[in-house]
């Protein structure tokens, strides 16, 4: 059995670092409370975004647009967003198996990283990293996520990549953060993003679909212009989701960091006890022993 | 008398809900011109072009800077979806102002190409609506 002192040491050791798991996790709360916030406020945005672009894409349906096509490059742009911290458990690592395990091969993709965690472990991985917006993840505002778009457009209209994609964690609720991967270019007539928060809104959209739409300027021109803010949007939205799950994550591991330490100081002072015990009853009898030897 | 000549406007920004309410008439100006809008107006989208946006509800007329965007004009309905709008006492009139000056002395400089010269028109508009605004407004 350890010593008395040692055990001690690796207790007041494991207590300082539950103080620490329980102040990050303190400061997390309040972060994922404002990220969520932001994510709620910002939510009618990209809902009234997606409802329009899609609604103007199903009466639009066989125009031909560069931005409805995908680029003869074989290269895939990848907009990655992770966040610039660790100790957020499975978050970061998620993100980056979503991108290894996708159907993009590693020499195909064309990395536009958010975050440094994602871009290290990428490009430890072998990834082309392109460009890094790092900094934008600490505090994400629209002209980050219109600068990202433009230059992912940039690329591909001069036909540098055929295909764009995003891979962010959808933040579903505080506990549950699901990484995900869309394509944002070219734009699917029949968008995959079909989920139970769109059903809601499907009703409504059918009798938007009985009105006949008035484009001005015409149709085309209208979704030249559309469709990079469409994007933006899109971006913008996936990074104040990915911060609130960032914080959500980070939230739940330090919770149950906390919670192991807690585990193992309560082990440890039952062995601290029991080594307390065993020296005192040694001493005892020492002691015992030594008296009865005088006599 | 339930006031049957308005219709419901929304606008929102990426950040919040802008405005939500009722309206009897809303003036802006597109990138194909100034449009007014009452309620039966024609299904219309167009693009947003930056300017003051005029709400009318009665006695009441509001602005605010609509810079850029677009709006869904629908049978009763009229939705903005705005990358930036501001009420006149959200204007940062020295902020506006720096931009002007900026946006006039990259205007001037010869050496640089077609992209920066639109995007400085572009912001030289964006500064002049809130310039404007914001001095109609008494500050």
């Amino acid at each position: 059995m350890a010593s008395m002192r040692e055990i001690k040491r690796r207790k007041g050791s494991i207590q300082s670092t539950q103080q620490i798991t329980k102040a990050m996790k303190l400061v997390s709360t309040v972060k994922l409370q404002r990220a969520k916030g932001r994510a709620e406020s910002s939510k009618p945005y990209f809902d009234y975004m997606y409802d329009t672009v899609s609604s103007m894409l199903a009466k639009s349906g066989n125009i031909s647009h560069p931005y409805l096509q995908a680029g003869d490059s074989p290269k895939k742009a990848i907009i990655v967003i992770t966040s610039n911290r660790g100790l957020a458990g499975g978050y970061n690592s998620n993100i980056t198996k979503l991108v290894r395990n996708s159907d993009i091969k590693k020499e195909d993709a064309v990395i536009y990283a958010i975050g440094r965690k994602g871009r290290d472990s990428l490009a430890r991985y072998g990834y082309e990293i392109k460009a890094d917006y790092s900094e934008v993840i600490n505090d994400p505002m629209y002209k980050d996520a219109a600068e990202i778009g433009a230059a992912v457009l940039e690329a591909f209209s001069n036909n540098e990549v055929g295909e764009i994609y995003l891979a962010y964690t959808r933040f579903k609720n505080t506990v549950s953060h699901i990484p995900t991967m869309i394509k944002l270019l070219p734009v699917d007539s029949t968008m995959a993003k079909k989920d139970e928060d769109q059903e809601q809104s499907s009703e409504a959209k059918t009798i938007e679909e009985l009105t006949l739409m008035n484009y001005e300027p015409e149709a085309e021109e209208a979704l030249d212009m559309i469709i990079p803010k469409y994007m933006n949007s899109l971006i913008y939205g996936a990074l104040v989701e990915a911060l609130a799950s960032e914080n959500g994550a980070r939230m739940q591991a330090m919770d149950s960091a906390t919670n192991n330490a807690e585990d193992m100081i309560s082990d440890l002072t039952l062995s601290y006890n029991r080594a307390r015990q065993s020296s005192i009853t040694q001493e005892l009898t020492e002691i015992v022993a030594g008296a009865s030897a005088i006599n | 008398m339930a006031d049957t000549n308005t219709f419901d406007l929304q606008i929102v920004t990426p950040d919040r809900i802008f405005f939500q309410g009722d309206a009897q008439m809303i003036e802006l100006k597109t990138t194909e011109g100034d449009i007014g809008v009452l309620k039966g107006h024609i299904p219309l989208t167009a693009i947003v072009a930056p300017g003051v946006l005029k709400i009318t509800n009665g006695e009441e007329v509001k602005e605010a800077a609509l810079l850029s965007g677009f709006l869904e004009i629908l049978q009763d309905k009229v939705i903005i979806l705005a990358e930036s709008c501001e009420w006149p006492e959200e204007i940062d009139v020295n902020r506006a102002n720096e931009a002007k000056i900026r946006a006039e002395r990259r205007l001037k400089g010869t050496d640089s190409g077609q992209v920066n010269v639109t995007r400085a028109e572009m912001a030289l508009r964006r500064s002049l609506v809130r310039i404007e605004l914001a001095q109609k407004t008494g500050r």
